[in-house]
């Protein structure tokens, strides 16, 4: 009854078909020469939900070759039941490699975290992104976000930001801190917490940014400047862990996860379950670490 | 595997897809045939096609089976399965003239050229449960069949035709005009071949339109006749029918491929109510003529979707920042089922590490209130001192 070729048969290669492989490739390259810019695409549904990481998974996918090692996590962890099923998507589509060992891996699609780990020149790192726009908090137009963008409007971002130290005393409050890219685009880092913003600058990797839903693509090239905004005397800084310490490897300064027991009582684990796994093991790996400044 | 704090995802995503089946199967009835679904839930099927973007029924019944009647999950497994196909031909343009006509109604004229055709609608039903429903069998369907026919006079047939619109009525009379703003973008977009900028286009409109979720879609357009908007648009006409779709092969002759259904919807608008808002936006409406339609058109018998449509896609020719339905980004984005579904539901996914920055956000605010207060109580103190 139903004539269904393309599943009683296999599907392309890494599951898109090359004309819309090729359409991302091109945009890819577009974002890598204009880093921090924000590029449309085409962004096709794929069999997984919107918001789920369709943008890290056409990155992924017009990237990833049969060579490749690919290391899938969500919030920091292999784990993550989103992370497995992504990871199992690329892995069966690719028929590549796949790791939880950061070092070991060509490309590595995270939500919202950046590996604790230094990554290096042969590694990519593709971040899925929600919300691609910067300025959506201030401007809910896309016509006139663009506008603002060419013009390197960023007044009203800048206002928030005193706004919220007026508030409460700090720049931001939470995840995606805004960033600054080669001096030019304001973007966002996707809402990864501001521990990892510092990572992002004139860092040896590619950092791509996928948005699937909203059809956007930004990148940050190797040894790019990359400066979360900030004013002369209020300086952006990341989570301080004051007094913590990871309750499975005794070790401290790290990303943490505050876990509940049972009776409610509260302990630390090291988010990055890779990272977790080499510093119990040791030697612990090489980290860039960013000083608070007073 | 190492130390992580969800153990075994693999393991639990399995599991989850063996327990939907067993709640899926542990009634243990008879399993419902594809071909059931697509003719038994025919306007559920209609529905999943259009969303779906696929005119394809018997893939959209086997959606519907495979996530047990959920609109926006069959919608979705149409779109996936769509992106993967190849595009080898583009259809000629639809002539909605051509239509085999099975419900055609008007409410503009009491009488129409053609006539107004009721055709199968529940409109005019009364909306109680039917027990007798419960009694049908293939006997009872094909009596019902041999009775439809039986009542059926051989000589008052009609010729098979094809009807005029009613728009004919105001393009001859001068009411509405052919020609388009001429400012109007007119290319043919394709919003699944290209991100959407704005102002769009109003191919790229009918086409987001055409796909969107049906009760977001009625959402905008009722929000227009009831305090967010101006519109009340009359339907001039609508009509459900099956249109032959022509493509022109690689020798360059128009072939014929086969017919799909349709709703149909021109809801006439006057410009005499366009708000001066709208007008000193440039609202687009062609010059001098007194009416313009609001158009809709979807797969399937979708009549609701139709109206909304049209009523919409009106409304966002008149753009205004205040009301919802007349404003581009927040209708097409918003009523985009596919996208809307997947991301309201990753909700469901974890948030731990950005919800710890911001809990380690607001624990440094706290600890920074507590400083300032012991600073104050600290100066307080001091200035007591000085006045002794």
């Amino acid at each position: 009854m139903i004539e269904n070729l393309r599943f009683q048969e296999s599907f392309n290669y890494a599951y898109i078909d090359e004309f819309t492989k090729k359409e991302i490739r091109r945009k890819t390259l577009k974002a890598v020469c204009i880093p921090g810019y924000q590029v449309p695409y085409a962004s096709p549904e794929m069999p997984i939900s919107r918001g789920w990481g369709t943008g890290g998974l056409h990155l992924t996918l017009s990237l990833v070759g049969p060579d490749d090692t690919v290391k899938v996590i969500d919030q920091g962890s292999d784990a993550s039941v989103n992370a497995c099923n992504l990871r199992l998507f690329i892995k069966e589509m690719a028929k590549c490699a796949v790791t939880f060992d950061t070092a070991a891996a060509t490309i590595i699609q995270s939500r919202h975290r950046v590996p604790e780990e230094i990554l290096t020149e042969k590694q990519i790192l593709v971040l899925q992104v929600p919300q691609p726009e910067v300025l959506r908090r201030v401007e809910r137009h896309e016509a006139k976000t663009r506008i603002m963008h060419a013009e390197a409007d960023y007044a009203k971002i800048w206002v928030t930001l005193y706004e919220a130290y007026v508030r409460s005393g700090t720049l931001r409050n939470g995840a995606g801190h805004p960033i600054l890219v080669n001096g030019r685009y304001v973007a966002t880092p996707s809402p990864i917490p501001s521990w990892d913003v510092p990572n992002l600058s004139m860092a040896r990797c590619l950092y791509l940014f996928g948005a699937g839903r909203e059809k956007r693509i930004h990148a940050i090239p190797p040894f790019t400047r990359v400066e979360p905004l900030e004013f002369d005397d209020i300086r952006f800084k990341v989570e301080e862990f004051i007094g913590v310490h990871c309750s499975a490897s005794g070790q401290d300064k790290a990303f943490m996860d505050q876990i509940y027991a049972e009776d409610f009582s509260r302990f630390w684990v090291i988010n990055d379950s890779n990272f977790l796994d080499k510093v119990r093991q040791g030697p612990r790996p090489s980290q860039r670490l960013f000083t608070n400044p007073e | 595997m190492g130390y992580v704090a969800v153990k075994g995802g693999q393991d639990a995503i399995e599991n989850a897809n063996r327990l939907v089946d067993y709640f899926r199967w542990k009634g243990k009835t008879e399993p419902i045939k594809v071909d059931q679904a697509r003719t038994q839930m025919r306007l559920a099927v209609d529905r999943a096609m259009g969303e779906g973007s696929l005119y394809a029924p018997a893939h959209a019944a086997l959606a519907l089976l495979q996530v047990e009647g959920d609109s926006f999950e069959a919608a979705f497994h149409l779109r996936a399965y769509r992106a993967t196909l190849e595009r080898r031909y583009f259809a000629e343009v639809l002539n909605t003239r051509e239509m085999f006509v099975h419900r055609r109604i008007s409410s503009t004229f009491r009488e129409i050229p053609g006539g107004q055709i009721l055709g199968p609608t529940r409109d005019y039903s009364f909306r109680l449960l039917n027990p007798a429903l419960l009694q049908a069998s293939l006997g009872s369907i094909e009596k019902f069949i041999e009775g439809l026919r039986d009542a059926i006079d051989p000589c008052k047939l009609h010729a098979m035709t094809t009807y005029k619109k009613v728009i004919d009525i105001f393009l001859n009379e001068g009411l509405m005009s052919r020609q388009g703003n001429p400012d109007e973008d007119r290319r043919v977009f394709d919003v699944t071949r290209e991100a959407i900028k704005f102002p769009v286009p109003r191919s790229a409109v009918l086409q987001m339109l055409a796909r969107s979720e049906t009760g977001a879609l009625m959402c905008m357009a009722y929000s227009t006749m009831r305090g967010f908007g101006e519109s009340h648009g009359t339907v001039g006409e609508l009509r459900v029918g099956e249109v032959p779709v022509r493509i022109v092969d690689r020798r360059g002759r128009t072939r014929y491929v086969g017919k799909i259904k349709v709703t149909e919807t021109e809801m006439v608008g006057g410009s005499m109510r366009r708000s001066p808002d709208a007008a000193r936006q440039g609202g687009k409406r062609s010059e001098g003529a007194a009416l313009s339609i609001g158009y809709g058109l979807c797969f399937g018998q979708n009549e609701t979707k139709g109206i909304c449509m049209g009523m919409v896609e009106s409304a966002l020719r008149s753009p205004n920042p205040d009301n919802p339905a007349n404003n581009q980004e927040f209708v097409l984005y918003h009523t985009e089922v596919i996208e809307a579904y997947g991301f309201t539901n990753h909700l469901k996914l974890p948030h731990y590490v950005t919800f710890q920055a911001g809990l380690e956000s607001a624990r440094r605010v706290a600890r920074l209130k507590q400083e300032r207060s012991k600073e104050v109580a600290v100066g307080a103190g001091a200035g007591e001192g000085g006045n002794d």
